[in-house]
């Protein structure tokens, strides 16, 4: 399994044909206390950049956009009922959804781990 | 100026402060063609109190008050007694000269009372959770259909010919902007309502449909087949309220199976006015919550761990949310909510039932003595405080020789569906506690010279 | 003599105490009381009215009688009036003290005006009366009208919009309509990134794409960024003038002009009128629609959230669009209210009814109430104090408080600060709460967007230059602690009837209604 990073602040776990998408422990601190997250349906099928899932802060709501292109296979129903876990524990049991890949390939323009460390770094 | 506290003398120490030459010096960025040199043209000077108020006391002569006269109209607006001590407690300082409760620490006062207000409008509407008010009726109707649009993702709302005119006027005026397909008619001078024909038109299309309890007409009808038939289409059932002291005699449209309950709350606390301002009342389900519009007061704690209120679920709102908000909507009708929550704990479970059963028992003795008119009969078979006569000739006509008589005697459907020929003869008489038997002989004996 | 030693001291006697402060069995602190909530209070047999008995009648009510409790609680009246006052006495009002929350507008609210907007012949009239029972409340409407019109130098108005963001939506219809009417649906309204957040929403609302202008770095709109955009899809622009920034869009007729030139109108927000009434009229600066908050220039009071009031004046070439209903003088010198019965050929081309009714007849006659008071001579000074107060406030703070446009010359009626040089980890929040406890509304917070930390302050012409000198040097203290870094003012405030509110607990876990403790947790 490898991981990947985009420059939305958006982490990819691959594994075979499914991803699973989170957002940053870095994003989640630059947004606080994360009180709602709305998430995908089960069959969506998202284009690279679409509106993928809502995540929400007291006084703010920030759009979570597709990494890569898929169909949502899974989403994470416990952050409905504890939306918490994003802050807790954003990069592992704080994840969004999972989506089945339809162009393996588009993997090749995101980040790994030590190129999104600096990309923040220089943020 | 009474009402401005600076003085020259003020003002000059002011400028030197700041560092200008005059008052005027200040407006430098307006461009010189746009700025007057004097006041505006064509307006009088300032007066005293006692000069407005005897011009303001002038136009308010010039109408008829309801209470002046046997009174009878309703048709979305009623006339009831408010207890003294309502429009006492409105008009303290603190909540009447008070904004949003943005700062909840200084706000409990505004933010306890919207959160009994939420509690108490969900209770009577048999519903999970209400917001803290919106405009009035008609807004807060459209307001609904838009988020049966948003739930469902579909865009046609079915709405029954029994809802008022003006609430169908309102959603048909933004929904020519929206795009919302909104499938409507007016109402047939029948006993029954057009439930049959509403269930027989819900489709897979369908977002909602949306039924007036009592109607327009004051009948009531079951809403429990229409919201079974939504529900099985995957629509949801708006219901709208325009007499909100008729659920005190009533079934609660929550118990019949309404998705989103909305109406009019003016009846509670809050004078005729002459339409305004209102309290559109919201309420939903809870597992709607998040599609609501409007603001929303919520419980929580503070940092010693005392209860506390504030304003919640803000992310839906247009400060946040602003082109992705769930409405427009930046302000609630505040202070109307505050006259409601008063007089319905004054009335509390037991005063709002009374009065409900007061109101109805006298709507069934005048709708009886009405009947007897000659020429003039009954609509109804059930109603609350609202019924419709049947006139032998155009009701409009007869409502303006009543009132040259002095008597408000109803609402013409003449004049809230203009060009409907068959609901010419149509009156729609509403009978609150505040009608007396006098008043009903008055309406009676006037009904017969008019229609004689 | 006779030595009488009977009685209560007459001096307060040293006590050792050291700072506590002792706990109180209810609560409470002295004037500052607890107050449960009805349902807590109250129940479902008290009631604080008395009604005559129902009369003998058989129940009509098509077998729907209702069987279940609603789950109301009463109290009587003086437990009534006691619930309300207590809670009355957590809040923060006009009545007193300085309330400067920017973009606002809190002015004092005058008494005449409540007193007759209570007159029976304005409260106790009913919309759908006959025309001829109701011509002193139509006749309300035409000198509103009037006064607005002149005030402002636009050709109509629509007085049915229920609040500001009522009127944003009634503007863009009308120039919806007026578009539609000549066959050229466009696409794209243009909004600044200071702009309330009312305007996107409505824009959105109406099916518009919205797209942000950039501001210079004076804070106001970038002309030529604007002016570049322009073209045959953009059906409006939507600009608050003076801006939310506080600051008078100088281009604005410039920017009109642009606009009209590509088949465009221009949208003002009015919000922040109060700033020029009576000097400025922005008919004068080619704009198409405005809405104007009556309960924000013209003194109506805020209610706590509302209710609000949002008239919409419009040019010429919107005045055929507008809502019913409103009001005409007919040939015979009397009113009538042109609603859809009336309407006819003659007003053709209006978009629709916005409300059920004629609007806030309850605010209309608090508005001409306050007109009438000052005049034209009054307003004017009006938004000469307004001004004159504000520009005192900004100057007052110069060295204490960032202010990020404060260089480029006077403000408007509102002057904006920002939290740049406050200590680490101190923020505008802290400031406004440190406000607070020195027994003042705080100022707006973080709004608008474009300034780090905002801090919008809106004195009004209503306060003394004693008020706010007070005002100046609580702000000059409160953030000279944030400066040094003070950390009691994290904590604060610490006097308010309740100290921070935790806001996440609300959200995570919405309790909008209230229910019944679980049984376990009330035998405990």
């Amino acid at each position: 399994m490898s991981r990947y990073f985009t420059d939305e602040h958006e982490w990819i776990d691959v594994s075979g044909d499914i991803a699973t998408v989170g957002i940053t422990d870095y994003a989640q601190e630059q947004l606080g206390d994360i009180v709602f997250v709305e998430l995908p349906a089960e069959g969506k099928v998202f284009a690279k950049g679409d509106d993928a899932a809502v995540v929400e802060s007291v006084k703010a709501a920030s759009d979570v956009y597709a990494p890569i292109s898929g169909e949502v296979v899974e989403a994470n129903g416990a952050l409905e009922d504890e939306p918490a876990l994003v802050n807790s524990d954003a990069e592992e049991d704080g994840w969004f959804f999972k989506l089945r890949l339809t162009d393996t390939s588009e993997l090749d323009e995101l980040m790994d781990e030590a190129a999104y460390k600096e990309f923040v770094a220089n943020l | 100026m009474r009402y401005l506290p600076l003085s020259d003398a003020d003002r000059a120490a002011m400028l030197d402060v700041i560092g200008a030459s005059s008052v005027e010096a200040l407006f430098a960025d307006v461009p010189a063609a746009a700025l007057l040199d004097g006041p505006v043209p064509g307006l009088p000077a300032h007066a005293s109190e006692m000069a407005v108020q005897r011009h303001m006391a002038a136009l308010a002569g010039q109408n008829m008050a309801a209470g002046s006269v046997p009174f009878f109209l309703g048709a979305g607006a009623y006339k009831h007694h408010v207890p003294a001590s309502v429009d006492h407690l409105i008009q303290r300082g603190e909540f009447l000269t008070a904004y949003t409760p943005y700062q909840p620490e200084i706000a409990q006062g505004t933010l306890q009372v919207l959160f009994e207000f939420q509690t108490q409008v969900a209770r009577l509407y048999g519903m999970d959770v209400a917001n803290a008010s919106m405009y009035d009726g008609s807004t807060a109707c459209w307001e609904a259909i838009v988020m049966a649009r948003r739930v469902t993702k579909r865009g046609k709302g079915l709405l029954s010919s029994g809802l008022h005119p003006h609430y169908v006027s309102v959603a048909g005026t933004m929904a020519k902007f929206t795009g919302d397909v909104l499938v409507h008619g007016a109402p047939a001078l029948t006993a029954e309502t057009d439930a049959e024909a509403l269930i027989a038109a819900i489709d897979r299309d369908t977002s909602c449909v949306v039924v007036q309890y009592p109607d327009i007409l004051g009948r009531i009808t079951d809403l429990t087949p229409i919201a079974e038939a939504a529900h099985a289409a995957g629509a949801l059932l708006i219901a709208v309220v325009t007499e909100p002291l008729a659920l005190g005699a009533i079934r609660s449209p929550g118990e019949m199976g309404a998705d989103i309950v909305v109406g009019e709350g003016q009846s509670i606390g809050v004078g005729l006015q002459f339409g305004g301002p209102y309290l559109g009342l919201f309420a939903c389900k809870e597992k709607l919550v998040r599609q609501m519009p409007g603001r929303l007061c919520g419980q929580t704690v503070d940092a010693e761990g005392k209860r506390g209120f504030v304003l919640t679920l803000s992310t839906r709102e247009q400060h946040i949310r602003r082109e992705k908000a769930t409405s427009n909507i930046c302000t609630n009708s505040g202070l109307c909510a505050l006259a409601f929550s008063i007089h319905m704990t004054l009335l509390g479970e037991r005063g709002l039932r009374d009065l409900a059963a007061l109101n109805h028992a006298k709507a069934v003795k005048a709708a009886e003595r009405l009947a007897q008119v000659p020429g003039v009969s009954l609509l109804n078979d059930g109603f609350f405080n609202e019924f419709t006569l049947v006139l032998p000739k155009d009701a409009r006509e007869a409502a303006r020789a009543l009132a040259d008589r002095h008597i408000l005697g109803g609402v013409s459907l003449g004049r809230l569906y203009p060009g409907e020929t068959g609901l010419a003869n149509g009156l729609v008489v509403a009978v609150t506690e505040t009608v007396t038997d006098e008043d009903v002989e008055a309406l009676a004996n006037g009904l017969t010279e008019v229609l004689a | 003599m006779s030595m009488l030693k009977e009685g209560r001291p007459t001096a307060p006697v040293a006590v050792e105490q050291g700072d506590a402060i002792p706990a109180t069995f209810t609560g409470n602190r002295g004037l500052m009381l607890e107050e449960a909530l009805i349902f807590e209070l109250g129940d479902d047999r008290t009631t604080g009215v008395d009604l005559e008995p129902a009369p003998a009648a058989p129940s009509r009510l098509g077998g729907l009688d209702r069987s279940a409790p609603i789950g109301l609680a009463g109290l009587s009246e003086p437990e009534t009036v006691r619930h309300y006052t207590r809670l009355s006495r957590q809040n923060y009002g006009i009545d007193l003290g300085v309330f400067p929350l920017g973009s606002c507008t809190m002015k004092h609210n005058p008494r005449l005006n409540e007193s007759v907007a209570r007159l029976p012949g304005f409260a106790d009239v009913h919309p759908l009366q006959p025309v001829s029972t109701v011509q002193g409340a139509l006749g309300v409407m035409e000198q509103l009208s009037d006064w607005l019109l002149k005030l402002t130098n636009m050709a109509a108005v629509a007085l049915s919009p229920k609040a500001g963001a009522h009127g944003e939506l009634c503007g863009l219809l009308a120039i919806r309509a007026a578009l539609e009417a000549q066959g050229d649906a466009r696409s794209v309204i243009l909004v600044p990134e200071s702009a309330h957040g009312t305007n996107p929403a409505t824009a959105a609302f109406c099916g518009y794409r919205v797209e942000d202008i950039p501001a210079t770095e004076d804070g106001r709109v970038n002309v030529a960024a604007l002016t570049a955009r322009l073209g045959p899809d953009v059906a409006a622009v939507m600009i608050t003038n003076p801006n939310t920034c506080g600051l008078f869009e100088r281009d604005m007729k410039v920017i009109a002009d642009a606009v009209h030139g590509v088949g465009a109108f221009v949208y003002c927000d009015g919000a922040n009128f109060n700033a020029i009434v009576g000097r400025v009229r922005p008919g004068d600066l080619g704009v198409d629609a405005m809405h104007i908050n009556l309960h924000k220039t013209f003194s109506t009071p805020h209610g706590g959230g509302g209710p609000g009031s949002g008239p919409v004046v419009l040019s010429a070439a919107l005045a055929p669009y507008a809502p019913l209903p409103f009001v005409e003088r007919g040939e015979d010198g009397s009113l009538h209210l042109i609603e859809e019965e009336t309407a006819g050929e003659h007003h053709a081309g209006s978009f629709g009814r916005m409300t059920a009714f004629h609007g806030q007849m309850g605010m209309y006659t608090r508005a001409l109430t306050y007109m009438l008071s000052h005049g034209n001579d009054g307003l004017r000074q009006v938004s000469g104090d307004a001004v004159l107060n504000a520009n005192y406030v900004l100057r007052s703070l110069e060295g204490v408080l960032d202010a990020p446009f404060g260089a480029a010359g006077p403000c408007m009626h509102e002057a904006l600060f920002s939290d740049k040089g406050l200590a680490e980890g101190f923020s505008t929040i802290d400031v406004a709460k440190g406000l607070i406890d020195e027994g003042f509304h705080p100022m707006t917070m973080y709004f608008p967007l474009v300034v780090h930390g905002a801090m919008l302050v809106e004195p009004t012409e209503t306060e003394s230059k004693a008020g706010l000198d007070q005002f100046i040097g609580a702000l000059r203290s409160v953030a000279t602690r944030a400066k040094n870094g003070d950390p009691s003012l994290k904590g604060a405030p610490h006097f308010a009837p309740r100290r921070r509110l935790d806001e996440t607990q609300a959200a995570r876990k919405p309790v909008l209604s209230w229910t019944p403790p679980a049984p376990a947790e009330a035998a405990e």
